[in-house]
């Protein structure tokens, strides 16, 4: 409980911190040094982070066996859940990252008092929610490009178009922001109320789903409240990545606090749990076939001056000592 | 470094996708956008920044006032009257779509369809040049 409050009062102060500095004349600070200052971190540390996991010897092959191992040619191999090729491993890595297969596989415990036990059911609704919300954000991140890009590429209107295809108001409601509000806000009650989630979970958990929330209702307030001097923003947007950098006047305080709070998100990544993005591609329980019968997985640490010793290497070398003691041997003196 | 053949081009897509706005945005000059200002008139309905940040939801309210209330004069701040029409009183001074809505609309991606039914410039009663 204590983890939750922390989070929501870092974010609350963060995003105060930028409201009131970007008025108090300090435009500078929120709109041109705090973002290249964000982008310099979370590339560097992103970086960094991935050459420290790629660096880690992996012991053993611990591949996830989901399913019937590769066996005698008549026993049907789940090829997707215990890949034994490359390319049935690639296949599963793509489900995973693209379809979140192993949430789709979330089970609940129940109390099934009609049956007088308990047991397991299907519970999908964290992958429901989670694949709602990580392509609702990708989405909305690839319609901001709409701001970086001079002239806007035609697959960014045309994503536009197809997200605010309702045409409900003006400006148009986007689809992607009640789904990544409804998303986020779901994973976010999940860990509050749900005990065995709640029991578990620290700042550093509730921490990114507060900022991320804020991300987007900051958003939200802009687009279709506050109505925002959109040209405005986007000459502040060119500058930054034209590296001629300008603060424009007439832009409103609550974009100065949503651009804060994306810089805090860009510059917290690479040292939080969100580095999930980079690690899905190196979980070895996820990117290493079962072949371990077929193909010998050498731990990187051995020393290989230690060559293997064989049990017919030792047998020539303890021979007349086990023939002594009465051990078989396979080999007579 | 384990796996390089696959880690290192892995990073550099990463890094194209991150600093692709960069790569791309290195070298263009300052954003400006020029609207044609109309020839015949000096005051708009609203101010002109109440104008840039709100006009969609003037639109909006015109059209409800007109289709749904029936009301179809709308009296601004300085007590001055207007037709609440997209076609006659916007585009009556704003004569040129492409030379003024489409140069912000385009300019941020923004595809608004109040063309897909009102015209761009106001009829010409019959016999008028």
């Amino acid at each position: 409980m204590a983890g939750l409050v922390t989070a929501f009062l870092a974010v609350v102060a963060l995003a105060a911190v930028a409201a009131l500095g970007a008025g108090a004349g300090m435009a500078n600070v929120f709109g041109i040094a705090v973002p290249y200052v964000a982008v310099a971190i979370f590339v560097a540390g992103f970086i960094k982070k991935v050459i420290g996991w790629a660096s880690t010897p992996q012991p053993f092959s611990i591949a996830t066996t989901g399913g019937q191992q590769q066996s005698l040619p008549w026993i049907k191999q789940s090829k997707f859940d215990n890949p034994s090729t490359p390319f049935q491993t690639v296949v599963r890595m793509a489900l995973e990252v693209l379809c979140f297969r192993s949430l789709f596989r979330n089970t609940k415990l129940d109390n099934r008092a009609s049956e007088g036990r308990v047991g397991y059911g299907s519970d999908k609704s964290l992958w429901l929610f989670s694949l709602m919300f990580h392509y609702s954000f990708l989405i909305v991140l690839f319609r901001h490009m709409r701001f970086f890009l001079e002239p806007v590429p035609m697959v960014v209107t045309g994503v536009e178009f197809v997200d605010s295809i309702l045409q409900i108001a003006a400006p148009t409601l986007y689809l992607t922001d009640v789904f990544f509000v409804v998303g986020v806000s779901f994973l976010l009650a999940r860990r509050i109320w749900d005990p065995k989630v709640s029991y578990i979970s620290l700042v550093s958990d509730y921490f990114p789903l507060f900022l991320i929330l804020a991300i987007a209702l900051s958003g939200i307030y802009m687009r279709y409240f506050a109505k925002v001097d959109v040209i405005a923003i986007k000459q502040l947007a060119i500058g930054l990545v034209s590296f001629k950098p300008v603060i424009p006047p007439n832009i409103d305080w609550s974009f100065y606090m949503h651009f804060f709070l994306v810089c805090v998100l860009w510059a917290y990544f690479p040292f939080s749990k969100l580095m999930h993005l980079g690690g899905v591609f190196l979980s070895p329980t996820r990117n290493l076939p079962n072949n371990t019968r077929m193909v010998r997985y050498i731990n990187p640490w051995n020393d290989p001056s230690i060559k293997p010793h064989s049990y017919a290497d030792y047998e020539d070398d303890f021979r007349e000592k086990m023939i002594e003691a009465g051990l078989p041997v396979d080999k007579e003196a | 470094m384990y796996n390089g053949k696959y880690i290192i081009p892995g990073l550099i897509i990463f890094l194209a996708l991150v600093l692709f706005p960069f790569i791309k945005g290195a070298g263009l000059g300052p954003l400006k956008v020029e609207t044609e200002k109309p020839k015949n008139s000096k005051e708009c309905v609203l101010k002109t920044e109440k104008m840039r940040d709100v006009h969609m939801v003037l639109l909006n309210e015109w059209r409800d006032d007109v289709i749904r209330n029936g009301k179809r004069v709308y009296t601004n701040e300085s007590g001055k009257q207007f037709n609440m029409s997209l076609t006659n009183t916007c585009m009556g001074c704003h004569e040129n779509k492409d030379k003024f809505c489409d140069k912000c609309h385009v300019e941020v991606g923004v595809n608004p369809y109040c063309w897909n039914c009102h015209n761009t410039s106001p009829l010409k009663k019959e016999g008028e040049k």
